[in-house]
């Protein structure tokens, strides 16, 4: 049986498992319908078209993981932001561990998304809210149709998040290969403020497939900074669709660090609602062997006045590739709008493959908007430069790589972060240079 | 110190140097000085071993050792350092991160262990002072947004900190007012001594009026066909070239 079948046959059984008056009910049936009647995207469709999905489908996943699996924390302490305080909702495989996670319910919500979904008290907002903003694209639908975990965020009306909030999800491999599902849900109110780190992390060599949908809803004057880690092992895939709703005037910023994993399609689109929004949308992607990653962004201007910066940097080594398909749509209401779009890519080695397509729909005739993008290698020049002071040509070659990343890194408001994000990329990278940050 | 015998170069097979013969010996100052387009910037290059330029023929060594092999980092780490004509831009790299780097990394090519951070800092400071640099200065990115003279300052901090046996002087002189160039050319003079040697390339002979040469070598058309002392630039200044050319010529 290929995925799909096995899918939508399994629904039925997950169906009967979920309570009939989940408030989600009928949207879990719309979604399963949806998935069945489109399947899984193939190449022929233009957002897909330099990314196959065909080599990660052909494996038969456990859906629904046996059973509540433990991990020790010393084994994972890696991968928390240790050095500093934070909120945490952590999972394992699928399900939510009260043992590693710190949530709150004290003049916010920090919590889990299958109890916001079960419980009255958060009916009018789950009903505001849930899977209001998610597209309506196969893997969007059969996330919404599976889901049942994840994390829910609630920060109310000028409530400023004191510390980081990391949402992390392990697999642990006692499954042979594991379909994983979360679905997160965060609001974030009137001239409220909030940090957040998400992470998936396979802990087995074992074949992992996360299809992940987040929606995101920024209120007036909301101030959002998200991080998105994905440094998962060679086995694990990852695709991940984030929504962002941004009201007048709120700012908000998704960096992506895309630095491991075997395959990885990341779908971030905003829409801005009001005038003055923000968005910005940063990435640095680091790949070598034959990983894949794909960014496909899309931002939205539905209002005037507002602004969008993109800037993605992408380093790939060895036969890896890697796809920029951004887009930015002006419409005829957002005068006054400017958009920028960056992407700049060196390729390491011969093999190493990029397919970049910026798009721009733009309807308004009073805008400033801008892309650019360069595939390039090394610059020899500098590189010559470094070694005429006695740098050693891998390590120049780091630094440089670092140069290159930095307008990214730079901008990381969490310093433990930024720290933790270059001692990854100093590792990816292969060499140990003495720079701070 | 430094031997070149006959030396041929080109670049995507057209030859640039055309059978340079020059001797350079501690505690001398070398300028090589020539029009537009002779091969100055080239010969610069060619010793610092820069792989876009293939030596074709010739001998090159530094202390009776052939460096014609070696990788530029190779080189610098047996005392050749190149003062850029055009520095290169390293964000998020701070200038001390950077020197430290290429200290360090020239220490463990010769199996000693990294400089202490005491020790680096006293001469971090040591050598700023010496050309008047700012500490904050320090802490900036490398040669980003730096102006014009702040990058041959820099280059040649990096010369301090680095101690070469032999250092090029790429067009040094580009792009500075007379004051940046004064301090340029009293940080040098106050680096050189009797082991180790300058080789000056320059257009102009105003910097020769700050370092004074032992030597002045005019080179055109990829070969050195004039040699002579300090007063050969000031005739150059005054004349420009096309008398040796003619001079060539007869």
């Amino acid at each position: 049986m290929n995925l799909k079948d096995k899918l939508v046959s399994s629904f039925l059984a997950f169906d009967d498992y979920l309570e009939d008056d989940s408030p989600i009910h009928d949207i879990r049936n719309k979604a399963i319908k949806n998935f069945e009647e489109n399947g899984f995207p193939t190449k022929k469709e233009e957002d897909w078209k330099y990314t196959s999905l065909k080599p990660i489908l052909n494996v038969d996943y456990s859906i629904f993981p046996k059973g509540e699996n433990t991990v020790e924390l010393k084994d994972v302490k890696q991968y928390f932001l240790h050095d500093i305080d934070t909120f945490k909702v952590v999972f394992i495989d699928g399900v939510y561990s009260s043992f590693l996670s710190e949530t709150t319910h004290d003049s916010m919500d920090i919590c889990l998304i299958s109890s916001a979904l079960k419980n009255d008290r958060y009916s009018a907002l789950i009903e505001t809210y849930y899977n209001k903003i998610a597209g309506e694209d196969s893997l969007t639908s059969l996330n919404t149709a599976f889901a049942k975990e994840g994390a829910y965020i609630h920060i109310p009306k000028n409530k400023e998040v004191e510390k980081p909030i990391e949402i992390i999800n392990f697999v642990t491999g006692k499954e042979e290969a594991l379909m994983a599902q979360p679905r997160n849900l965060i609001i974030v109110g009137e001239n409220a403020h909030v940090q957040i780190i998400e992470r998936h992390q396979s802990l087995t060599d074992n074949a992992v497939l996360t299809n992940s949908v987040t929606e995101i809803f920024a209120e007036k004057r909301a101030f959002i900074d998200y991080y998105k880690i994905q440094n998962n092992n060679s086995t694990a895939s990852l695709i991940d669709s984030t929504y962002i709703s941004q009201e007048r005037e709120s700012n908000c910023c998704v960096h992506t660090f895309s630095l491991g994993g075997k395959l990885t399609r990341n779908n971030l689109k905003f829409i801005q609602n009001g005038e003055h929004c923000d968005s910005t949308l940063k990435g640095i992607t680091i790949l070598k062997d034959k990983q894949h990653v794909d960014h496909n962004t899309l931002v939205q201007h539905v209002a005037p006045n507002c602004e969008s910066h993109q800037d993605y940097k992408g380093l790939y080594a060895d036969s890896s590739t890697g796809v920029f398909n951004g887009k930015v749509v002006v419409e005829k209401e957002a005068q006054k709008t400017n958009a920028f779009q960056q992407n700049n890519n060196i390729l390491i080695d011969d093999k190493a493959t990029v397919n970049a397509k910026p798009q721009l729909e733009i309807f308004a005739d009073d805008v400033k908007c801008s892309h650019g993008c360069t595939i390039g290698q090394f610059d020899e020049e500098a590189l010559f430069y470094l070694r005429s002071r006695g740098i050693a040509k891998n390590e120049a070659q780091a630094l440089l790589m670092y140069a290159f990343a930095n307008t990214v890194l730079e901008s990381v408001k969490i310093s433990a972060l930024k720290t933790r994000i270059n001692r990854i990329i100093a590792k990816k990278i292969g060499v140990n240079i003495g720079f701070n940050v | 110190m430094l031997h070149i015998k006959d030396l041929h170069a080109s670049v995507n097979e057209k030859d640039i140097l055309k059978g340079i013969n020059l001797e350079v010996h501690a505690g001398e100052v070398h300028a090589i000085m020539g029009p537009n387009g002779s091969g100055k910037s080239t010969l610069a290059s060619v010793i610092a071993g820069k792989d876009t330029f293939e030596m074709t023929k010739g001998e090159l060594t530094l202390n009776n050792e052939d460096i014609s092999e070696l990788d530029p980092e190779e080189r610098a780490h047996r005392g050749v350092f190149m003062s850029f004509q055009y520095p290169v831009e390293i964000p998020g790299v701070s200038v001390t991160n950077f020197i430290k780097t290429a200290i360090n990394e020239t220490r463990k090519a010769k199996g000693l262990k990294d400089m202490p951070a005491s020790e680096m800092l006293k001469l971090i400071k040591e050598k700023a002072d010496l050309l008047d640099i700012d500490r904050k200065f320090l802490s900036r990115s490398l040669n980003e947004g730096f102006s014009g003279g702040e990058k041959k300052r820099n280059e040649i901090f990096q010369m301090a900190m680095l101690d070469p046996k032999l250092a090029i002087l790429d067009e040094t002189d580009s792009g500075l007012d007379i004051d940046a160039l004064k301090i340029v050319a009293n940080g040098v003079n106050k680096l050189r001594n009797k082991d180790n040697a300058v080789v000056v390339i320059t257009h102009y002979q105003r910097l020769l009026d700050h370092i004074i040469p032992d030597f002045v070598h005019v080179l055109m058309n990829g070969k050195i066909v004039k040699t002579g002392t300090k007063e050969l630039a000031h005739e150059l200044e005054e004349k420009g070239y096309d008398w040796i050319k003619e001079e060539i010529n007869a």
